[in-house]
């Protein structure tokens, strides 16, 4: 075991190199100019650009920038942002409690929408309840998050005008009215990742325990005369949660980095929209920074979902 | 118009018998600016009117909270490295600059006791200096005075190149020095006839010197409070989250009495303009959103539920096309497009003209634009027209097909027209973006009935914008026959707007692309009257041969306007805000006020 992870995380490295250096040659050749936009004003001097540009070290090869970032980076320090003048930490700081919040409630959600469901559906296939469960995946997992969030809040937000639709870090509440603004807030955004997700956890749910619940043990147990819940919580569900365990444990890097397209929807302040308006400014650093961390979560949760389906599957060893 | 005009059209202001507002509409429809306007009347001795500003509040606070929204927020408070205006709009809600500009181009005290004018002293027949008299018994968030060294400190901080300031360019040329603890002078190198740069509006907010002394040069970017501003503003710092939002809570030592009203201030970024117009007009959840670029359709279909109303404001921003005075298909020492050569089309003036009159402009304001792009074909030849809104445009396929035929253009087999074995057939770019691309169209369609080809290309804005020199399809590359955008007009005083069509401007290989002139089109003419212009401290003689400058470009037809693009805000009902083309949208933010 520990000659397997010292193995595992001696391979993570080199890999983990091999990402950061071509995010940083994909993103050194892709157009735009963080100071793009000064670029315009006729009223700054192109010497000031040039200035900036030298100052933020932009005009050094690519190679010499990518060393000097990866030796900053070692050092533990993450860089600067262009758009902002502020470390690159204390900006994906202030984003990681949000975005937390938001889309770690929305993978809850999901799972307590996908387990009970897709077990009840695999119990009895192909009945009423199973078709509906089924079609309400397919539904799920078809439609956009884009076109569900703006669904939700025409309806939610205009027509009926319960829910406001623009997410506010920052509510200038006291006590439970501070709660309740919090929770109000997050409804839509958590209710339109969590369905998405939720669906396609049913989906998996229902199928790991197809598999299971056909085979010869359960049927022993049943006609030792148990009862049928006992049969499904401690036979079957607890072999068929295996693979299931593992697909949620790959899905986490997503809970730090974020939703993307909800996050913009709804105007939540998170990780997501943090890379995505970096994007748009042409903030290397901060575009770094939050790609490399997210792909270091991969790496490093592919292979905690390895160890724990080891530790959860004893026929699985470490090789 | 020229400068005889001019001056008859003032002295019709001074007698009373026109307005000040029309005088000012009258030259923004030349193609000049308010401030412009403001400042030529004001040396002919039309004092600035004295703008008030309504506001109806008898109190300070008690207006609860304003809650504004940015689709694009604001990602950094110092006014000095505001790039986009979104960052000088946060700053502006903190710091305060000694002037500011109203609509009809009126400077605005803030931090000035007064608008230097030859009366008080503050201006000097050579224009080489003013003097500012600041205000007094103003103080900084925290408690200390401001006083005429925070003015020298701001001057000596923008200008080091070190600090790396964007407003560099309004203070390293002159030099800023104290005559006594309340008024200040600021010297030009030469005679500068626009002398409200500096310390004026968005490039001339005041930062402390107590907190920032110590952070001038390259030490700038460490700075504590470049996210935690202190300044004199209405209201006071809370919170900053970069990139998300903006708080504030009212400033009780404000230096106006009974301002602010609302108590607390929240700035909300990201997010699209559509839904952010929705917010503010549909839901009602904001009381103000910047920069509606939405489409006007849309803007009707959300006024028309009653919670708010869309904010215009004229500004000097054009959507112009412009005619490739090079040839972009050869290339000339490596270079494309090199001014070396001339378009084998367009240098057919025939052609030009043709092109210019196949230009629906109408139809572009009627069924793209809407109130957010106003049609402004010949503004500079025919300011009559322009008041006129039953005037037709000029907009005659049949003219062009004339003036085509008779310049020896003929149609060949295939519908387009040919002369001397060159088609009339050339592409036409623009970034993408709806209503450029229904604009294209609505041009293609109609050059097409005269027998010319246009073929479309439309480049992602972020491309098209850029200024990557390895990328051919940036506008400033302008490897292609025809392009469109918004030209935007930053400054308040043309000189730096106009300066886009000198030749020493020309955008080539030479410097990367980064000359200002894009379309390459340059005369002699031209260059020698901008020189001139800029030497010349007379206002009115200075505006006129502006104006002259707008017909030399224009005349030629390589430069086509088409529409004009004001500012857009939505406005919740009630909210009062004083807004302004020539300045920052929260440039009154003390006077915004809710009616009840």
């Amino acid at each position: 075991m520990g000659n397997y992870l010292l193995r595992r995380l001696i391979i993570a490295l080199p890999s983990l190199l091999g990402i950061s250096l071509i995010l940083f040659v994909l993103l050194a050749l892709a157009p735009g100019d963080p100071f793009g936009e000064l670029a315009t004003n006729p009223n700054i001097p192109p010497e000031v650009r040039e200035a900036l540009r030298v100052k933020f070290g932009m005009d050094d090869p690519v190679l010499i920038r990518y060393f000097h970032w990866l030796l900053a980076m070692l050092r533990g320090d993450w860089g600067f942002s262009f758009a902002s003048r502020v470390n690159v930490d204390t900006l994906i700081l202030q984003r990681i409690p949000t975005t937390l919040y938001v889309v770690g409630t929305s993978q809850l959600v999901a799972l307590a929408v996908a387990l009970p469901v897709g077990v009840y559906a695999a119990m009895r296939p192909y009945s009423i309840f199973d078709q509906i469960a089924n079609t309400f995946a397919f539904i799920g997992f078809s439609l956009p998050t884009f076109f569900t969030g703006l669904l939700l809040i025409l309806v939610f937000s205009v027509n009926l005008g319960w829910l406001p639709f623009v997410y506010r870090a920052d509510i200038a509440a006291t006590g439970w009215h501070w709660y309740w603004e919090y929770i109000k807030q997050a409804i839509m955004p958590i209710t339109v990742l969590g369905l998405f997700q939720g669906a396609s956890y049913t989906r998996y749910v229902r199928s790991a325990v197809l598999d299971v619940i056909r085979l010869d043990y359960v049927t022993t147990a049943r006609s030792k005369g148990l009862d049928e819940s006992k049969v499904i919580v401690k036979h079957v569900v607890r072999n068929a949660l295996i693979p299931v365990v593992t697909l949620v444990a790959l899905q986490m890097p997503s809970v730090f980095g974020g939703a993307i397209v909800t996050e913009q929807i709804f105007r939540v302040p998170g990780i997501g929209s943090l890379l995505i308006s970096a994007i748009l400014a042409n903030d290397t650093p901060v575009i770094m920074a939050v790609t490399f961390v997210f792909s270091c979560l991969v790496v490093f949760f592919n292979l905690l979902a390895d160890i724990i389906y080891g530790w959860l599957d004893p026929r699985i060893s470490y090789r | 118009m020229n400068e005889q005009e001019l001056r008859n059209l003032i002295s019709q202001v001074k007698a009373g018998s026109m307005s000040r507002r029309s005088f000012v509409q009258r030259m923004v429809a030349l193609g000049l600016t308010a401030p412009m306007a403001g400042m030529m009347l004001s040396q002919s001795g039309v004092a600035m009117a004295a703008t008030t500003i309504p506001y109806k509040p008898t109190k300070a606070g008690g207006g609860g909270a304003l809650k504004l929204l940015y689709w694009q927020a604001p990602t950094l408070l110092n006014p000095h490295f505001a790039v986009g205006t979104k960052d000088q709009e946060g700053s502006r809600v903190f710091y305060e600059p000694l002037a500011g500009w109203d609509p009809d181009g009126n400077l605005v005290p803030v931090l000035a006791a007064e608008v230097p004018s030859k009366e008080n002293d503050g201006l000097k027949e050579d224009g080489r200096s003013v003097v500012w008299k600041l205000k007094q018994g103003v103080k900084w968030h925290d408690g200390k005075p401001f006083t005429v060294d925070d003015v020298v400190f701001n001057w000596e901080y923008a200008k080091n190149p070190d600090t790396a300031a964007v407003t560099i360019g309004s203070y390293k040329d002159i030099k800023v020095e104290k005559i006594d603890d309340h008024s200040v002078r600021v010297l030009f190198a030469q005679p500068t006839p626009f002398w409200a740069d500096a310390f004026v509006s968005a490039v001339g907010m005041i930062i402390p010197k107590h907190l920032f002394a110590d952070y001038a040069g390259a030490k700038s970017r460490d700075a504590p409070n470049n996210l935690k501003p202190v300044g004199t503003g209405p209201y006071l710092f809370e919170d900053f989250k970069p990139g998300d939002m903006v708080r504030g809570k009212r400033n009780p030592n404000y230096h106006l009495p009974n301002r602010p009203y609302f108590d607390t201030l929240e700035i909300k970024g990201g997010g699209d303009a559509v839904s952010a117009a929705r917010a503010v007009l549909q839901t009602g959840e904001y009381d103000y959103a910047w920069n509606m670029q939405v489409e006007d359709e849309i803007l009707h279909k959300l006024e028309a539920s009653g919670q708010g109303k869309v904010g215009i404001v004229p500004t000097g921003n054009i959507e112009y096309i412009a005619l490739n005075f090079t040839d972009p298909a050869v290339e000339v020492d490596g270079e494309r497009a090199s001014t070396k050569t001339h378009h084998p089309l367009f240098s057919d003036p025939a052609v030009r003209e043709a092109i210019n009159i196949l230009i629906d402009r109408a139809s572009v304001e009627k069924f793209i634009y809407g109130r957010t792009g106003v049609a402004t074909a010949n503004f500079v030849n025919n300011p009559e027209r322009f008041r006129s809104k039953n005037t037709k445009f000029e907009f005659n396929i049949e003219k062009a097909n004339q003036i085509l035929e008779s310049a020896g253009w003929k149609k060949g087999s295939d519908g387009i027209r040919e002369k001397g074995g060159k088609q009339l057939k050339f592409t036409y770019q623009t970034s993408i973006n709806a209503p450029r691309q229904k604009n294209q169209a609505i041009i293609k369609q109609a050059c097409q009935k005269a027998g010319i080809a246009v073929e479309l290309k439309s480049i992602v804005a972020s491309v098209f914008f850029s200024s990557d020199t390895a990328n051919p399809d940036t506008y400033s590359h302008f490897y292609c026959d025809m392009q469109m955008y918004t030209t935007t007009m930053l400054q308040p005083d043309p000189q730096r707007f106009m300066n886009q069509f000198l030749s020493s401007e020309i955008a080539t290989k030479a410097n990367k692309w980064q000359g200002r002139n894009i379309s390459r089109w340059h005369s002699k003419e031209y260059d020698d009257l901008y020189n001139q212009a800029e030497q010349e401290l007379d206002a009115v003689k200075r505006a006129a041969m502006y104006i002259k400058l707008n017909d030399i470009v224009v005349g030629d037809h390589y430069i086509l306007p088409e529409v004009y693009r004001p500012r857009v805000t939505a406005l919740k009902n009630g909210v009062t805000a004083h807004l302004s083309g020539w300045d920052n949208d929260l440039w009154q933010l003390a006077n915004w006020y809710r009616e009840v």
